[in-house]
């Protein structure tokens, strides 16, 4: 029993909205596992059910394996870290650290050494006798994360934790996260709509679209082997460039292009051929010096160009559709010029019109 | 070119040109300002000057009264008036003023706040937190109940009342209070823990606080000034209370209004204006009071009030 966390069958409904159906998933032992989706897309509902905040309509939930699908929130082990922080206002941090042991009546050394500690790996013992209210918001979730640690459990549920915080303290914080993380060493659920979040923090990452899991698996399986046109769109940013065309002959033919599909590993059998789409991320597109190593050529016009610094991002056209690029930040481009570009078929993707799948 | 110039710009103080700098004045007399702070000076005086009158006229011997100059402020302070008012003004039968009606209003006021504040301020917690079974037809049943006027209500009542032999009894209006206070106190309750966000709720259910912990430990510190709203719409509500207290009473029993009226309204012997406005205003004070040590959240009370009518 390798698990901590088991989910079967699982359901629920709000009256006839069905906002989790057949869900499965099971997470291991001290994963890190991110559950991503845009919103809406029942990440969040799917996290209250594991904590017991939500009664399921129907299936199960094992945490630890144990069923835990009837048990209080309080019963099944976990800790929780909420989007607002949720800190009692009127308790002290040390009160708002021990409220869970507290309402369990652990005894009072106990307590006081589970606080200091918890105190002590998120670095906030000189705010322990401070409000909520006197202190920023990174201390706050600090706080919040604190109130999980101190209950000692097996498995700690994150709801969009960092989405309160400006952007350089969510980076902060989001390595802050994953060093707790390999110094506990204990099982997370982290829910997230940001990419690189989850990019970043996770061992596995759940994209989840209406309820369903489109995607369990790696980060690098996910930005590199996207299960379908729904996930390819979703993980990148800028998103895949999606170019249709049409397989023949083991060579996908687009608008006057041959493009050779030879190292291109097909997860479905596309002997026959047909009508296909190729998925090609911007930062794969190959340009300037690095176009030795591309198979592919062409030459595209430049229509609009934006400067980030670290890199280039130019938009053009290719065979009637927008692309994007993404060029070296050194690169010297303006709108009208003539770029040559190239990419290698084994790095991109390849997708079924109809199914959405990839082939 | 352009790009030396925006980066000198920034080092250097600029220098200001003629034109507007800074905040645009606004000069006191403004014919907004006139315009506006005159309408509120009459709508002041119209308010105030039946205040004055019966202060005015409460400070004065009967003599006085009788030459007919209600506006003049009295010759003669004399707070015999209020004296009498107080206690020796006759409501009916007995003659010993508004002290016994005062003392018996407290007696209903006070358990009647307190017993309906609680009660709602749980029922609001668990409608707004606890979505239990049949919860929205509940809630549903309750605004449904603020909508009935009480004088449909006045005579089922009385028979209740006679059936659990508390008719005429403190007691039995207490309860009435109570109850027809439900709605609306529930109501503002509701409202009030479904602002306070969900997550805190949850935060509290993973640690393990039941029902009575989350309300007690959790939400009731929060709520302070949501039961300074209710205690304020209460006491002035049920201090207010005419109708009820005549009804589900009797004599020895009367609360301060009742007293009131039946020294005010009575139809024997010389009309002492002195004393009806003395008594009047000593009515009046615990709203008044409370409204001046209060302020904001009077205001408050009142605007939940109004959904009542």
């Amino acid at each position: 029993m390798n698990y901590a966390v088991e989910i079967k069958d699982l359901d629920l409904y709000f009256g006839n909205v069905k906002v989790l159906q057949q869900l499965n998933l099971d997470i291991y032992k001290g994963e890190f596992l991110v559950l991503l989706g845009s919103s809406g897309c029942g990440k969040s509902t799917l996290l209250n059910c594991i904590a017991g905040l939500l009664e399921v309509t129907d299936g199960q939930i094992f945490i630890g394996g144990n069923n835990v699908t009837w048990a209080q929130p309080s019963e099944r082990g976990i800790g929780m870290v909420f989007q607002s922080y949720a800190l009692y206002p009127q308790m002290t941090v040390e009160g708002n650290l021990s409220f869970g042991l507290r309402n369990a009546r652990m005894p009072r050394d106990e307590i006081s050494k589970r606080v200091s500690r918890a105190a002590g790996i998120l670095q906030i013992e000189p705010l322990l006798k401070r409000k909520p209210a006197a202190l920023s918001g990174g201390q706050r979730q600090r706080v919040a994360i604190g109130r999980a640690l101190v209950r000692d459990v097996d498995v700690f549920l994150f709801d969009e934790p960092l989405s309160n915080l400006d952007a350089k303290l969510r980076a902060d914080l989001r390595v802050e996260i994953k060093k707790l993380h390999e110094q506990l060493d204990n099982t997370m659920i982290y829910v997230t709509h940001d990419q690189i979040e989850a990019m970043t923090l996770a061992d596995r990452i759940a994209i989840m679209k209406e309820g369903k899991i489109m995607q369990l698996a790696s980060p690098n399986e996910i930005y590199n082997r996207p299960r379908n046109l729904y996930v390819a769109d979703f993980i990148g940013s800028p998103s895949m460039n999606f170019l249709h065309g049409e397989i023949k002959d083991g060579n996908f033919l687009l608008d006057g292009i041959t493009i050779p599909l030879k190292g291109y590993e097909f997860a479905a059998d596309s002997s026959q051929g047909g009508k296909a789409i190729l998925g090609l991320r911007p930062e794969h597109i190959l340009t300037g010096d690095n176009l030795a190593s591309a198979t592919v050529r062409t030459t595209v016009t430049v229509e609009l160009v934006e400067p980030m610094g670290s890199d280039t991002l130019i938009y053009s056209t290719l065979a009637g559709t927008f692309i994007h690029v993404r060029m070296d930040g050194q690169a010297r481009v303006s709108p009208g010029d003539k770029v040559e570009i190239g990419f290698q078929p084994e790095r991109a993707s390849l997708f079924d019109p109809e199914t959405e799948d990839r082939l | 070119m352009a790009d030396t110039a925006v980066s000198t710009n920034v080092s250097s103080t600029a220098s200001l040109r003629d034109g507007p700098r800074g905040p645009k004045p606004r000069r006191t007399f403004s014919r907004r300002n006139i315009l506006l702070y005159g309408t509120l000076f009459v709508i002041a005086v119209y308010y105030a000057i039946p205040l004055y009158v019966m202060i005015v006229t409460s400070l004065k011997g009967m003599p006085e009264v009788r030459m007919g100059n209600i506006f003049s402020p009295p010759l003669e302070i004399t707070f015999a008036p209020w004296v009498k008012a107080w206690s020796q003004a006759c409501t009916g039968l007995t003659c010993k003023g508004l002290s016994i009606g005062f003392w018996n209003s407290v007696r209903i006021t006070v358990p009647s706040v307190i017993i309906s504040t609680i009660i709602a301020s749980v029922n609001g917690y668990a409608l707004a937190n606890w979505r239990f079974k049949g919860a929205n037809v509940f809630f549903t049943i309750l605004i449904f109940g603020s909508f009935i006027p009480y004088q449909v209500l006045l005579y089922p009542v009385v028979i209740l009342l006679r059936e659990i032999g508390l008719y005429g009894k403190l007691a039995g209006l207490v309860i009435v209070h109570t109850i027809f206070g439900m709605p609306i106190l529930t109501l503002l309750f509701r409202n009030y823990f479904s602002s306070l966000p969900e997550e805190l709720f949850k935060a509290a259910r993973v640690d393990g606080a039941g029902f009575w912990g989350i309300f007690l430990r959790v939400m009731l510190p929060m709520s302070i000034p949501i039961f300074a709203v209710a205690i304020i719409l209460q006491v002035t509500g049920i201090w207010n209370d005419f109708l009820f207290g005549v009804v589900y009473t009797g004599p020895e029993s009367y609360p301060m209004t009742v007293a009131l009226n039946n020294i005010v309204n009575s139809t024997q012997g010389v009309v002492e204006y002195n004393v009806n406005m003395a008594a009047t205003i000593i009515t009046g004070l615990v709203p008044l009071t409370i409204y001046f040590v209060s302020g904001k959240l009077f205001v408050r009370g009142i605007a939940a009030g109004a959904v009542k009518g």
